[in-house]
């Protein structure tokens, strides 16, 4: 991809290819033939009401749930089938709706651990402990703190991350997913539990990192603020479907939308 | 009662533990420089050797009598030992529990299957026999090729059934076992005649061969430790903690069934079966049992601090999240159980070579538990706390009450075991997170990266 196509410019190939996806648990229908297209460098939102599946597609994407029916393809390979790891590894990195850190590790730690795939040496370098080892170990811990530094969490480096407040640790991970290397990211609500003003600087920051990373952006949120503040377009689910697609604009005026987010008699007085 | 004992005994075990601490601190040492001319020469690694030299020499020293004063017993000296073999079995089972997160109780049975074949090896070769070395010498090194070559071959196939891959190994495994029985068939009637027999030793039964031969032995022990955990751990693994814990608990009783019947069941009627084998060579001296402690220690902490280390840590903190983050989580609890049964296998041969004597019962499953509650005691996820319980156990409970309990009727010592159980009940219900929770002493510590500061290109712009 080049990373100096403007964003939201829709060409080329796409990033993120999702074609009927469906999956099943049980007889519950969570997610229904699911259909999304993502080009580099897009930041897309996906939206909907409690249990529309939004997660569920996420966790599918990253191979956490093996879909029953349909094809998810990442810069042309069907990564169905594929191990979590091996996805993360192919470029696709994510953080959790309910904060899912290394709780009793350091700041540092947390971020130096998604590093692990890259660290470039062996587990006879680390035995040994060689030259090798600890050139390519201060490498990860400088860029560990780049990383750091970007979501202002230098300070915290040390502390074990489990004594941090809400808002710091949801920017933990997204440091962690970063880490990764990733070219998309997957961000599943990341304000939740944020108040106003680290709402704000949060969407400066998915600003930030998608401009500066070159990165390829898909969130999942609830508040509509950082969702029409910063998406692009926006994919709108109810009970596993894709009810909507469009821009901002187009979404707030969506009859459809608005039904299933405040009821039927709330869409005809709209 | 002889107050005099009780304080000795206590002295011993505050010495220990502090022998250990100004052990690690010495080898902590970093960044000490010294001019010479006009030269600033890092002397830090020297500073770090000097100091395992002058640990080892220490207890050497106290262990020398003169004339018929030592300052440790040969009481002591057993303890020492134990204690010495304890720390490896029990590093091992920190590294799959306290590191990784795995419940296992199959140490032991990774520590009998250590002891008896490292036992096997020596025991065969003082009495003429070379097959032993030669046997588990090719089998366990053409047996660890056989595994890495499959796992190579495997590592292109996405999403095999572990069952599949499993019998591949087994395969594997079987293959080079009888490969290496037909070369010890082979090659020990050239080797031989070199040996002897027990009443007029040859060229190779000498003292420095033999100590090469235990070496090998203790070695090839640990390896074929690990290799008969990898072959346990593939399929077992992929169930959860608690299951696992299950499945190796019963791995132990396996092995305790086949030592009670080994000279049935098995072809090694030298092992003597549920009578227990005797007449192993005593080499274990405070050198080996210090060189194999401070290899199995350094290793581990050499894995620990890295980022194998941390990738080991991130699965016992969230599975889900480790494999979101690029770690091979099945692969990450593989490599950390077989790392942790190697070492229980080394301990294994260090304490056969002590006792001069193996039974069945000292690998029963119920002292399975042994190196459980040592590494509970001394907190999840520290070396330091395990090493430190595991000298503080052994003097504390073969040491101080057996002594003490001993001087009030030959039948008290049992008291023991109702003593220490309550010890343990107390620490728990004062601190759940054992002695030294998860803190690291001096060597064992990971470096702290100091802050650094903000580059001021890099900052974001907050609203």
């Amino acid at each position: 991809m080049n990373p100096s196509t403007p964003p939201s410019m829709q060409q080329g190939a796409p990033l993120l290819e999702v074609e009927n996806l469906t999956k099943y648990f049980g007889g519950l229908r969570a997610v229904n033939d699911f259909n999304m297209t993502i080009y580099p460098g897009e930041l897309v939102g996906l939206i909907g009401p409690n249990g529309a599946g939004k997660t569920t597609v996420f966790n599918q994407i990253t191979g956490i749930y093996l879909p029953t029916k349909g094809s998810v393809k990442f810069n042309g390979v069907n990564l169905v089938g594929f191990e979590p790891h091996e996805i993360t590894r192919a470029g696709i990195g994510r953080t959790f709706q309910n904060i899912r850190l290394f709780n009793n590790l350091s700041v540092l730690d947390n971020v130096r651990i998604a590093f692990h795939a890259t660290s470039g040496y062996g587990l006879f370098d680390t035995i040994v402990s060689n030259g090798k080892f600890s050139q390519k170990e201060n490498e990860i811990v400088e860029k560990s703190q780049d990383l750091l530094d970007v979501m202002k969490l230098s300070r915290f480096q040390n502390e074990i991350v489990k004594n941090l407040p809400y808002g710091e640790q949801r920017r933990v991970e997204i440091a962690r997913a970063m880490a990764c290397q990733p070219q998309l990211l997957l961000l599943d609500e990341p304000a939740a539990g944020m108040n106003p003003r680290e709402i704000l600087q949060l969407m400066d920051m998915i600003h930030f990192i998608r401009d500066n990373f070159h990165l390829t952006i898909l969130l999942i949120e609830h508040q509509m603020r950082v969702v029409m503040g910063i998406c692009e377009r926006i994919t709108v689910m109810d009970f596993g479907e894709v009810i909507a697609r469009g821009n901002p604009k187009e979404i707030q005026g969506n009859p459809k939308v608005v039904e299933a987010y405040l009821g039927k008699g709330a869409a005809n007085v709209a | 009662m002889d107050i005099t004992t009780l304080l000795i005994s206590f002295v011993k075990i505050v010495a220990v533990v502090a022998y250990f601490y100004g052990l690690f601190w010495v080898m902590g040492i970093k960044g000490k420089k010294i001019r010479l001319g006009a030269k600033e020469i890092d002397i830090s690694l020297l500073v770090n050797t000097l100091g395992v030299l002058a640990g080892y020499l220490v207890i050497q020293l106290a262990l020398t009598p003169f004339g018929s004063f030592a300052v440790l017993t040969n009481f002591d000296r057993g303890l020492l030992f134990q204690a010495c073999s304890m720390v490896m079995v029990a590093l091992g089972l920190n590294l799959i529990y306290g590191f990784n997160g795995q419940f296992s109780l199959g140490q032991y049975g990774f520590y009998g299957i250590g002891a008896y074949t490292a036992a096997d090896i020596t025991f065969r070769w003082i009495n003429g026999d070379s097959r032993g070395l030669i046997v588990v010498g090719i089998g366990t090194i053409l047996g660890g090729v056989v595994i890495l070559f499959i796992r190579k071959f495997l590592s292109g196939l996405r999403r095999m059934p572990v069952l599949s891959s499993f019998t591949l190994y087994l395969i594997g495994s079987l293959i080079a076992g009888v490969v290496a029985v037909f070369a010890g068939k082979f090659l020990a009637p050239f080797v031989n005649p070199l040996l002897g027999n027990a009443l007029a030793p040859g060229v190779l039964n000498q003292t420095v061969p033999m100590y090469f031969v235990f070496f090998l032995a203790v070695i090839f022990a640990g390896i074929f430790a690990a290799e008969v955990s990898f072959l346990f751990g593939l399929p077992v693994l992929s169930l959860g903690s608690d299951y696992f814990g299950i499945a190796t608990l019963g791995f132990t009783i396996v092995v305790y069934t086949l030592m009670v019947n080994s000279d049935t069941i098995l072809p090694f009627p030298e092992m003597k079966g549920g009578r227990g084998m005797i007449g192993i060579p005593k080499l274990t001296t405070w050198f080996w049992a210090f060189f194999f402690m401070m290899l199995v220690i350094i290793t581990m902490r050499n894995i620990i601090r890295s980022s194998t280390g941390r990738s080991i840590m991130s699965v016992r903190e969230d599975e889900i999240a480790a494999r979101s983050m690029g770690i091979n989580v099945a692969e990450t609890k593989l490599m950390s159980f077989v790392i942790g049964s190697l070492f229980a296998g080394i301990g294994g041969g260090v304490y056969a070579h002590y006792i001069g004597f193996l039974s069945p019962g000292a690998f029963d499953f119920l002292v399975g538990f042994n190196p459980l509650i040592i590494i509970v005691f001394g907190g999840l996820g520290s070396m330091t706390g395990t090493i430190t319980a595991s000298f503080g156990w052994i003097f504390f409970l073969e040491g101080t009450l057996r002594e003490i309990l001993g001087k009030i009727s030959t039948e008290a010592p049992s008291w023991r075991y109702v003593l220490y159980p309550l010890t343990l009940l107390l620490l728990m219900l004062v601190r759940p997170q054992g002695l030294l929770g998860s803190v690291e002493w001096g060597f064992l510590k990971s470096k702290v990266i100091p802050l650094r500061k903000a580059k001021n290109t890099d900052e974001v712009k907050t609203a």
